[in-house]
């Protein structure tokens, strides 16, 4: 993990490919979230205020542990908190640190129209470049996650960043440091994925969670933060986690089939009408007085 | 129709030579202020819709200003359709004559016109694109309203964005394919229409040439309204 990770290697907005990306070989980071050992304490959420300088927000009480219903705009951090009753009654709960999912196919960069504004690095970390943000949300109607926020003063959107300056020095991003009991890790995707197949193993096989897995989904080509779930059968129960998230069809539609066919038509309008110009002419109305050309009854 | 009657023109003599009312000036101001707030819309449209055409954003301001102005550019297009809507609604109206002309429309297209019925003040092509227009703007307004506000709407109705991208891009192709054939024809087709737009005025062979319904009756003056 270095400043060598960083070279982009997607570009939002962008009139042609990124350049020099995939030009060298570089290793994919990944942040691993053990739900199964994870006791709601909120650290990683006040380390991830600390450490972005993120300013003060208001929340409500809701009956909830949970500090506030989603994620903000100044808030990319949040422990989702779950109440779940099991098949024999009882309750468990079920905590899940939601953020930003660092995917490999993201949403939000291919719906972003504007140049640079979303980029994704070549270690996977998706970041958005604020100073050429338009505004316009459409990373919004991109997330399948629900992460990409707002903000009214600003009018630009912000979320996680993975702590893309701290793994630019060899850091591990902010929420893994302040975790006490070690439910959060960092490291490559490759080792992530390892230690978390393990996990998913020894909880289906000492744990008596039967249906234990990771959350690693290949809708969005996998991203850049993997969850170990007790029931990954069931992903919604840990917040709306999403069983299979997709970029929406429409948004793929729209950035893909969608805009080479509307270009095509309108090129191919132009060309018609300049093709008619030529064959056919102008209409003119005779100027001589009394014998009009067209249109008699 | 008060906008067909016979008027005075300068350089212009003789009772039959004299130019005709085409439109108004309100007329003209509506339909320059359409003309302006739509290119601005469709530069700074473009700008969104492909990288390749960002340019246009930033040749009016980068890309954050052009979405500030967009919507509510966009809004003052929908208020000069609205105005349209009201001055022209009648004379939009497609009649039994239309559907006549409709089906031999094929003549208009080769410079025929000599094999067409006669029309009205404004033929049932222009009636298309004023229609097109029309419903193409209410899909835009829509869709516009959601994708101005698009991070107000609760991620349970999510549908509401999806929906929104779809319907504006339909919307704003439908409009761009009217708009292209509008261009073409107002200025390098049909000689004389954008003159007419412009001073208001149209001569007498035109009137007769292209709308010869429309001015019978501003010849005769004061026909009856429909």
């Amino acid at each position: 993990m270095s400043q060598a990770t960083l070279r982009i290697q997607k570009i939002s907005g962008h009139a042609g490919t990124a350049p020099g990306a995939g030009t060298q070989r570089s290793l994919q980071v990944c942040k691993l979230v053990d739900t199964t050992t994870c006791i709601g304490c909120k650290a990683c959420e006040v380390a991830c205020v600390e450490w972005n300088s993120l300013p003060f927000r208001h929340t409500v009480f809701e009956n909830t542990y949970q500090t506030m219903p989603e994620t903000k705009w100044n808030y990319w951090n949040l422990i989702k908190f779950n109440e779940h009753e099991r098949e024999d009654g009882t309750l468990m709960w079920l905590m899940r640190k939601d953020q930003c999912m660092h995917c490999a196919d993201p949403g939000c960069l291919k719906a972003c129209p504007a140049d640079g504004a979303i980029v994704q690095y070549d270690n996977g970390i998706v970041d958005f470049q604020q100073a050429n943000c338009i505004g316009c949300g459409y990373c919004i109607t991109g997330c399948p996650f629900n992460i990409p926020k707002f903000n009214h003063h600003t009018k630009r959107v912000y979320k996680c960043s993975l702590c893309a300056d701290r793994v630019s020095e060899g850091l591990e991003p902010a929420c893994i440091k302040a975790c006490p009991t070690g439910c959060l890790h960092f490291g490559t995707k490759e080792d992530m994925l390892e230690i978390a197949e393990r996990r998913a193993k020894q909880l289906r096989e000492h744990s008596g969670f039967a249906n234990a897995g990771v959350y690693n989904p290949p809708g969005v080509g996998g991203t850049g933060v993997v969850y170990v779930l007790h029931d990954a059968t069931n992903p919604e129960a840990y917040g709306g986690l999403p069983k299979d998230p997709q970029i929406p069809w429409v948004v793929r539609l729209w950035k893909g089939p969608a805009k080479w066919l509307g270009n095509l038509a309108i090129v191919g309008g132009i060309a018609a009408i300049a093709v008619h110009y030529l064959w056919f002419g102008p209409k003119r109305v005779e100027q001589s007085e009394g014998e009009g050309r067209g249109g008699q009854p | 129709m008060s906008a067909s009657r016979v008027v005075s023109s300068a350089g212009v003599t003789g009772g039959s030579n004299e130019g005709i009312l085409r439109y108004t000036l309100w007329e003209r101001i509506v339909h320059w202020g359409a003309a302006v707030t739509y290119i601005y819309n469709l530069i700074t449209g473009f700008a969104f819709w492909s990288p390749y055409l960002f340019w246009g954003a930033v040749i009016v301001g980068g890309g954050a200003t052009a979405r500030f102005w967009h919507p509510w550019v966009g809004l003052v297009f929908v208020v000069t359709l609205l105005c349209m809507y009201q001055m022209w609604r009648r004379d939009m109206a497609p009649t039994e004559a239309d559907r006549k002309w409709a089906r031999v429309m094929y003549f208009y297209m080769t410079n025929e016109d000599e094999k067409l019925p006669p029309t009205g003040r404004f033929n049932f092509g222009q009636k298309l694109f004023f229609w097109a227009m029309w419903y193409g703007v209410i899909g835009l307004l829509l869709s516009g309203m959601v994708m101005w506000f698009n991070e107000a709407i609760p991620w349970s109705l999510r549908g509401l964005r999806y929906l929104a991208v779809a319907v504006h891009v339909i919307s704003a192709l439908v409009t761009i394919g009217g708009f292209i054939v509008h261009v073409y024809m107002g200025t390098a087709l049909v000689r004389g229409s954008l003159t007419a737009m412009i001073s208001g005025e149209a001569s007498p062979q035109w009137a007769k040439g292209h709308h010869r319904l429309w001015y019978d009756e501003a010849v005769r003056g004061g026909p009856a309204k429909k």
